[in-house]
């Protein structure tokens, strides 16, 4: 079972998008790599709408209190293995929100990460290669 | 010529209101001072009959005590007015203005949270933004605030309190 | 019989993420109740551990699609404060991008709102040409989406002589395209059905509320503060206030569209009219007071407080984002229609673009609707009124 879900994994990708408490603009730039210029889909990688039905999470934004439950609950969710990529430079470390009251830290520190792409935000062809690395490292 | 306020406005509220303390700051920035007791019926009066908009609220702990100012416009003129009244700290209180002016429901409740401010007469005044596991009586925008929510230790499993 | 569908237990838009519980009799919906919060990162308080010149980048960061307003408001206010008036060309600079921003904002939401009524070619062809504009960003100002161009006392970068004449480009084809989505979206009928008398917020509504931005001028609230209270170059230039009195959703498109329009004009304006000079006056020290704001974003108004006391650092720093008030106002909005309209309703003040595909709906604990089901509903009914008209 475990192989079929790998196999799966590889030729197509469906990837959930998770955004904590981002700025949007890295959830921007992942829909806008479905929009005609980048078109990801031909390469099998959809965007679902239900975390039970993807292969990888693309993390988004800094954790905060309030939603950290949410983001463990999708996680949990989550048919494994599966891939987690962080994407733009919040989800990798906090950054400027360091001091922050409400900001609890870096994704890495509550679910495991395999890939970052940093960047504020990154590229389109950054996510692309970022998906890419990740599914070369299966 | 560009639009600015108003003198006959500026009479109208110094001729009901002899209280108020006026400093203009530009032409299209006005400043006021009124004591707290005095905050709801000018804010009634300047929204019921002068029609300005409630922008937005600012809480601010200043040494004198807990500053509130209401900003509101008159779009016509492009001008703010600001309404500023400050609070004793040891008595943290105001009257509502959500009851007649609904766009004052989540500000009122934001500086509830953030300030401690208790606004009397709120329909709602739980938490707007902080978690559930936060604890009430932690106010981040306080002066006194040091760092407390470092203590606030978190379950990594749950994503709750420990 | 009552029963509650909540939207989303974390749902998370540009500066407001929110919760929305949906009180429905059957289909329709009584009653919404907003809990936000999923997205408080705390901005006023990072504010003052970092210095003027600092806060740009921070308040840049508020949110991402309108990520010039928020630092724009943000030097109107030190400004303000300072009383320093930033040379001419770069006001023009200033304006220059932040009605730029306004055509890649409204393209979005417009994207988005195709999208969530089952019309994905609207998306696919509204973000298509989008991307150009996005190059564009990134050859002014090096980025595709946080600009950085807003300085105390001034621009931060130029808008070079050569550049004037590929934005000029850009125009002319956001200007005949805009025109076919115009008429694309206005002569659908299909598109009509669906949005008009939808989501209707009344004028009294809208004042209460005091919602800014598309969101009152589409309910007859006419209220823009670039001709309100004119900021650098907006009272030189030549545009028109797009207001409509219906209050439906399709008001709302109908502003967001035609504003592009006026934006083209306002961009056009300003490159012909651009003056030579210095792109920004030193600002030396913030002396004690306090200062105002305020930018018209592509959702409403932008206000930005700042106070200070002397020091290099902002002692208070009070932001108010234009979703803010707008959200509120989905209340009365949404209430008496049906659940396949809430996803439109919600999304008709823009508060939020990729929302609608992580969005849950739980009922008792159990899973019942999920953002895409929300999003089926919606199409389903699209597709029965498309099976209609073309009877």
């Amino acid at each position: 079972m475990g192989n079929a879900k790998l196999w799966g994994l590889k030729k197509s990708p469906w990837v959930f998008h998770v955004a904590a408490a981002p700025c949007n603009n890295c959830d921007i730039e992942i829909l806008d790599i479905l929009t005609p210029r980048w078109d990801v889909e031909r390469f099998g990688i959809v965007l679902v709408g239900s975390p039970r039905h993807a292969d990888a999470l693309l993390v988004t934004g800094v954790l905060n209190r309030k939603n950290l439950p949410r983001v463990l609950e999708v996680y949990r969710q989550t048919p494994k293995p599966c891939l987690v990529i962080a994407i733009g430079a919040c989800a990798c470390h906090p950054n400027i929100f360091q001091p922050s009251y409400n900001v609890i830290g870096p994704y890495d520190k509550y679910i495991p990460v395999d890939v970052y792409i940093p960047g504020c935000p990154p590229k389109p062809e950054a996510i692309i290669l970022g998906v890419v690395k990740a599914l070369q490292r299966l | 010529m560009k639009k600015e306020y108003s003198k006959e406005m500026l009479a109208e509220i110094c001729e009901k209101f002899p209280e108020v303390s006026i400093k203009i700051h530009s032409p299209r920035r006005v400043y006021m001072r009124i004591s707290r007791d005095k905050v709801y019926d000018f804010a009634k009066f300047l929204f019921e009959e002068k029609q300005l908009r409630l922008s937005i609220a600012t809480g601010i702990d200043t040494r004198d005590g807990m500053e509130i100012i209401y900003h509101f416009t008159l779009d016509e003129v492009g001008t703010y007015y600001n309404i500023k009244t400050v609070i004793p700290k040891d008595d943290l209180k105001i009257k509502s203005l959500t009851p007649f002016l609904p766009a004052a429901n989540w500000i009122e409740r934001e500086i509830h949270e953030l300030l401690g401010v208790d606004f009397i007469g709120h329909p709602n005044l739980k938490p707007l933004l902080t978690a559930e596991a936060w604890h009430a009586d932690l106010q981040p925008l306080r002066r006194d605030y040091a760092d407390e929510h470092k203590e606030i230790k978190i379950d990594k499993k749950t994503g709750g309190l420990a | 019989m009552r029963r509650v569908v909540p939207i989303g237990p974390y749902h998370p838009l540009q500066e407001e993420p929110e919760f929305f519980k949906l009180i429905v009799e059957g289909e329709k919906v009584v009653d919404l109740e907003i809990n936000i919060g999923y997205n408080h990162r705390g901005h006023e308080f990072i504010s003052p551990t970092l210095t003027w010149d600092q806060v740009p980048f921070l308040v840049e960061r508020i949110c991402g699609i309108c990520s010039d307003s928020h630092p724009y408001a943000y030097v109107l206010a030190v400004e303000d404060c300072a009383h320093v008036t930033p040379p001419p060309r770069s006001q023009y600079i200033r304006t220059i991008i932040g009605e730029l921003e306004r055509i890649h904002s409204h393209y979005l939401w417009l994207g988005l709102a195709g999208h969530f009524i089952g019309y994905n070619t609207v998306w696919m062809w509204v973000w298509r040409y989008r991307e150009p504009l996005l190059d564009l960003f990134e050859l002014i100002m090096g980025n595709r989406n946080h600009y950085a161009i807003n300085k105390i006392g001034g621009a931060r970068r130029d808008i070079r002589k050569e550049d004037f004449p590929k934005i000029e480009k850009y125009l002319d084809l956001l200007e005949e395209k805009n025109a076919m989505f115009t008429k694309a979206i206005l002569d659908d009928p299909v598109i009509r059905a669906r949005l008009e008398d939808v989501g209707v917020l009344s004028k009294e509504d809208a004042i209460a509320y005091a919602v800014t931005g598309p969101t009152a001028r589409g309910s007859g609230y006419a209220i823009d503060v670039r001709k309100d209270d004119p900021y650098d170059a907006y009272d030189k230039v030549d545009w028109n206030e797009i207001v409509f009195e219906e209050g439906d959703v399709l008001a709302k498109a109908k502003v967001r569209l035609l504003e592009c329009d006026e934006s083209i004009k306002i961009v056009r304006q300003c490159l012909k009219n651009m003056p030579e000079g210095s792109i920004e006056t030193r600002v030396d020290e913030i002396p004690p007071g306090e200062g105002i704001g305020r930018h018209e974003a592509p959702r409403g108004e932008v206000f930005h407080y700042v106070r200070s006391n002397g020091s290099n650092m902002p002692v208070r720093h009070k932001v108010r984002a234009p979703s803010f008030m707008n959200i509120a106002s989905n209340v009365v909005a949404v209430r008496g229609y049906s659940i396949a309209d809430a996803a439109l309703v919600l999304a008709s003040v823009d508060p939020c673009y990729c929302c609608t595909e992580r969005t849950f709906v739980y009922q008792s604990g159990k899973k019942k609707y999920s953002g895409q089901d929300l999003l089926k509903l919606s199409w389903e009914k699209t597709e029965k009124l498309k099976r209609r008209y073309k009877k």
